[in-house]
């Protein structure tokens, strides 16, 4: 029986551990925010918070987890919007928005870590998650709204 | 609101969408003021105030009302007097987005523009996705014309309702219905300062015949509230907060999930396999054999073995437990780099001519210089960030889908015949598309989920891994391409021949295909606008050995990138600067008429050069053609027409010492006539520009002994962030009969990055994918 945290809530799982936690949050808890798209941690659509950094939950195991806290972008901001994604609606980022949740993870986790990142810092957390309809461009924009204090 | 006789699974989650509280215009908007989650939640399909950004989710099952009711409405019914519109007693207009939502921003861009005629306050709209259903019209969602094909009719959608309402109005209050009109959801009469809300109008209205289309009085643009300004889209707060359902999010009572080894070649069959293994998974529940597919492709299953379990994860663990001996069939031969020097040879002969004006020959033969060279671009995969996914239900009373899908009308007739049901018992719900290119118009997948719902009697979603999306694809052409130009001693362009060779999407449909369709070279090559007095083009055989498909943009991609290297050479021949030579090979402004080459525009938009110039000359003015630029850099330029638009990109490139480079900057310009929505018109020009640079950076997919050999992101990449360019969209004209802008902006990307490349360095790329780095 693993036992572990999801969004605030204890869970526990008697299946397969060796189910990556993607497929348990979206099959076993219905938590479908957090897409497949490579399930071999190339893309980072599954971009979830685990013990607050951000994994890539298609090649962490349920049983890597146990004991952790994982936050999806449902938990993101538990009551309140967090401030990247009331940036990321003001900047108009999403176009088919498939990828967006893995974004908002991915960028949520590097300005938990480093609230003021370079040019340089930006790139190398955000380039592990893959937009295929190219709203790089929004997105950097949105983060850097939110980043250096400037929400 | 009707719903369906048979019982129902389940409601799909969050199928349609409030945009109350959306704002048309970009408003100042305090993002340090945290909007409360449950707050924004809690709003429903009324106005909402304050600082909230959304109106909220609507969970509804129905079907898009169709016509207008008989009697009066009671409270509890909507009045619809048009099938893209109903209005609820409380005044909650719900309009019908009919098409497929992919990001191209379609589910705001036709809903805004019933909203604008009709007068309604976008606060108080509530945008429903349909069902696949012929009552509205062509849903197959491509080839950019949502807004050509409907524009018009939405338009008109939302003149009936606002026509019925000032009509109910004035009749209450006495007075002509000339003397009123309405505003904001309210009906005015100003000579008195009466005014009515459109909830207090309703039952009224709904007593009155709908006006027909020629009794229509439409807005001039000038009056136009939503039509070309900011708009945001009806999904934004799903997507952000992770509540947007697409095609793998549906989850229903006893649903079953399931992962499919298919053939490795196309038509290729299961010969022998053994389940053992993949039974041993917990979680498997089934192994079910599909059968084999035969040509023609069309949007058929390609047939398998599939495991059928618990959970995802189960089943794609057991799917690759699968032993399976599989008869590859005729297409085990396909190899692509045999198969790049038999299209190379192919357009070193003669094809079938699709264009002769003039005489190319004797120009050529006259010619003081003559230019030829080869072109050549790979297989591309659609790589959306969704891989194909669909869940189908399947019960004696009725088949129920749940699909991304560009193209539901296609699957009523598909789950009939599989099923044996009518097709009035097929429901078609269409999520939102994790981005769909092209390839989630092709139900393969679909298919799939709806016979094996049919053989276990339970619901099944099928999810395709990425490595399925990669090796299954309806493959965007191989291509060779050879031009050839003819200057006479003055350096004028007296003769161009463009010989093209690739498999043919038709063949998808006809087997017996076997070179580019009239269809397919009408993209660019056929209708090529320049003003030169010979010009040949010919379609060369290029034989079929995978699924063709469409990406975005199709053919136009590799045509245009041809095409604008070729004219790019030219000009260096000429020792032209290339911006000048473009717009001398475009000659003066006219009205191109291919109507005898089988090429027409789409109605009411002819192909007119002037636009073309346009374009050119504001990417290149905007873009700052001429400029000074660092070391290693260089500009490049390619305009094309395509999809009854217009788009120039300006490329600058910066190349370094080590042949390494990237794009700091490209410049759009853009012409679509009258725009919808102008933030999504520039969201597309920037994604377009993302998409035509990885294309033309790392975009091949190749076959050896039938297989695929790209797999995932780590093989067929994509530009990821930091590779981005600054994009400057520059927006021409704006008004006029309205074109889309899904597709127009790909094509320019690669040629005028290949130019740039050459004004940096002096080297002419004329295969694709260039690479990290240039050779």
């Amino acid at each position: 029986m693993i036992k572990l945290t999801v969004n605030g809530e204890e869970r526990q799982f008697a299946g397969d551990d060796e189910m990556p936690l993607l497929w348990y949050l979206r099959d076993e808890l219905a938590l479908t925010g957090t897409k497949y798209s490579c399930g071999k941690g190339l893309c980072g659509s599954c971009t979830v918070h685990l013990n607050g950094e951000a994994v890539r939950s298609c090649v962490v195991t349920v049983a890597a987890a146990a004991g952790g806290e994982v936050t999806t972008i449902e938990g993101l901001g538990s009551d309140e919007l967090h401030p990247l994604q009331i940036a990321w609606a003001k900047h108009d980022v999403p176009q088919c928005g498939y990828c967006q949740p893995g974004q908002i993870m991915q960028a949520a986790s590097l300005l938990a870590e480093n609230p003021n990142p370079s040019d340089e810092d930006i790139k190398s957390s955000m380039e592990g998650v893959i937009c295929r309809c190219g709203t790089y461009l929004r997105i950097e924009k949105a983060i850097k709204s939110v980043a250096g204090g400037a929400a | 609101m009707k719903r369906h006789d048979y019982p129902q699974p389940g409601p799909p989650a969050a199928l349609t969408r409030t945009v109350g509280g959306t704002t048309p215009v970009p408003a100042p908007f305090d993002h340090t003021r945290a909007v409360s989650r449950r707050d924004f939640l809690k709003a429903g399909g009324v106005l909402v105030v304050g600082v909230s950004l959304f109106g909220c989710s609507q969970e509804s099952n129905d079907a898009p009302a169709a016509s207008a009711p008989a009697e009066a409405p009671s409270p509890a019914d909507p009045w619809s007097p048009d099938v893209y519109v109903s209005i609820d007693a409380d005044g909650t207009v719900r309009i019908v987005s009919h098409r497929c939502e992919m990001g191209q921003g379609i589910k705001a861009s036709l809903p805004a523009v019933v909203a604008d005629e009709m007068e309604a306050d976008w606060e108080r709209v509530v945008v429903e996705q349909a069902t696949g259903d012929p009552r509205f019209g062509n849903q197959g969602t491509g080839g950019s014309e949502s807004v050509i094909n409907f524009y018009q009719r939405m338009r008109e959608a939302g003149a009936t309702v606002r026509t019925l309402l000032e009509q109910a109005a004035a009749a209450q209050w006495g007075v002509a219905a000339s003397e009123v009109r309405a505003d904001k959801h309210r009906i005015l009469h100003e000579a008195s300062g009466q005014a009515l809300d459109f909830s207090e109008l309703v039952a009224d209205a709904a007593q009155l015949p709908v006006p027909q289309p020629d009794q229509l009085v439409l807005k001039s643009p000038e009056q136009f509230r939503y039509i070309g300004k900011e708009l945001k889209i009806p999904d934004l707060e799903d997507i952000i907060s992770g509540a947007a359902k697409y095609g793998a999010d549906i989850r229903l009572p006893g649903m079953k999930y399931a992962a499919v080894a298919r053939p490795p070649v196309v038509f290729g069959k299961v010969k022998s396999f053994d389940a053992a293994a993949a039974l041993a998974v917990p979680g498997v529940e089934q192994v079910l054999e599909l059968p084999a597919a035969a040509p023609p492709a069309m949007y058929k299953a390609l047939g398998g073995v599939a495991v059928v379990a618990s959970n995802s994860w189960a089943a794609l663990k057991a799917r690759d437990l699968l032993e399976i001996e599989w008869d590859d069939g005729a297409n085990a031969d396909y190899d692509s780099d045999a198969y790049k020097a038999q299209l190379l040879e192919s357009v070193r002969n003669p094809g079938q001519p699709y264009r002769d004006h003039g005489d190319f020959d004797a120009a050529a033969a006259a010619a003081a210089q003559t230019l030829d060279a080869e072109y050549y671009a790979p297989h591309l995969g659609h790589m959306m960030m969704e891989p194909p996914a669909a869940c189908a239900s399947v019960t004696a009373e009725g088949c129920e889908i749940w699909a991304p899908t560009q193209d539901p009308q296609s699957l009523i007739p598909m789950a009939a015949e599989v099923t044996g049901l009518p097709p009035e018992k097929v429901r078609v719900n269409m999520t939102l598309t994790g981005s769909a290119f092209g390839r989630k118009f092709k139900g393969d997948y679909v298919d799939e989920a709806i016979r094996l719902s049919h053989m276990t009697g339970a619901p099944v979603m099928v999810q395709w891994s990425r490595e399925d999306e990669v090796r299954h694809g309806y493959y965007h052409a191989v291509s060779a391409q050879k031009l050839s130009a003819a200057l006479d001693a003055g350096g004028k362009v007296t003769a161009w021949r463009h010989r093209a060779a690739y498999p043919s999407i038709m063949a998808t449909f006809d087997p017996s295909i076997g070179a580019p369709s009239k269809m397919e070279m009408g993209q660019g090559v056929v209708n090529l606008p320049y003003a030169i007095e010979n010009v040949r083009v010919e379609s060369c055989d290029a034989p079929v050995k995978v699924r063709i498909g469409w990406l975005r943009s199709v053919c136009t991609i590799f045509q245009s990138f041809a095409i604008n290297a070729f004219t790019d050479e030219i000009a260096r021949a000429r020792g032209l600067d290339p911006v000048q030579n473009l717009l001398e090979l475009l000659g003066e402004d006219r009205t191109l008429d291919f109507s005898e080459l089988e090429w027409t525009p789409a109605e009411g938009h002819p192909f007119e050069t002037g636009r073309l110039r346009g374009v050119i000359e504001l990417a290149a003015e905007r873009g700052g053609w001429g400029r000074e630029l660092p070391a290693g850099h260089g500009l490049g330029i390619a305009a094309q027409y395509s999809f009854n638009s217009y788009a120039a990109s300006v490329v600058e490139v910066a190349v370094a010492e080590d042949g390494s480079w990237s794009v700091p900057r490209v410049d759009v310009a853009l012409d679509v006539g009258q725009i919808v929505n102008l933030d999504r018109a520039r969201a597309q020009m920037e994604g377009a520009s993302v998409f035509g640079l990885s294309l033309a950076r790392y975009g091949s997919i190749t076959a050896a002994a039938g297989r695929i050999q790209q797999g995932n992101f780590n093989d067929s990449r994509l530009v990821l962030y930091g590779l981005h360019p600054e994009v400057g969209v520059h927006i021409v004209g704006g008004h006029g009969k309205p074109s889309g802008i899904g597709e127009p902006g790909v094509p320019p990307f690669a040629p005028a990055l290949v130019n740039a490349i050459f004004a940096a360095t002096g080297k002419r790329i004329r295969e694709l994918p260039i690479g990290n780095r240039i050779a």
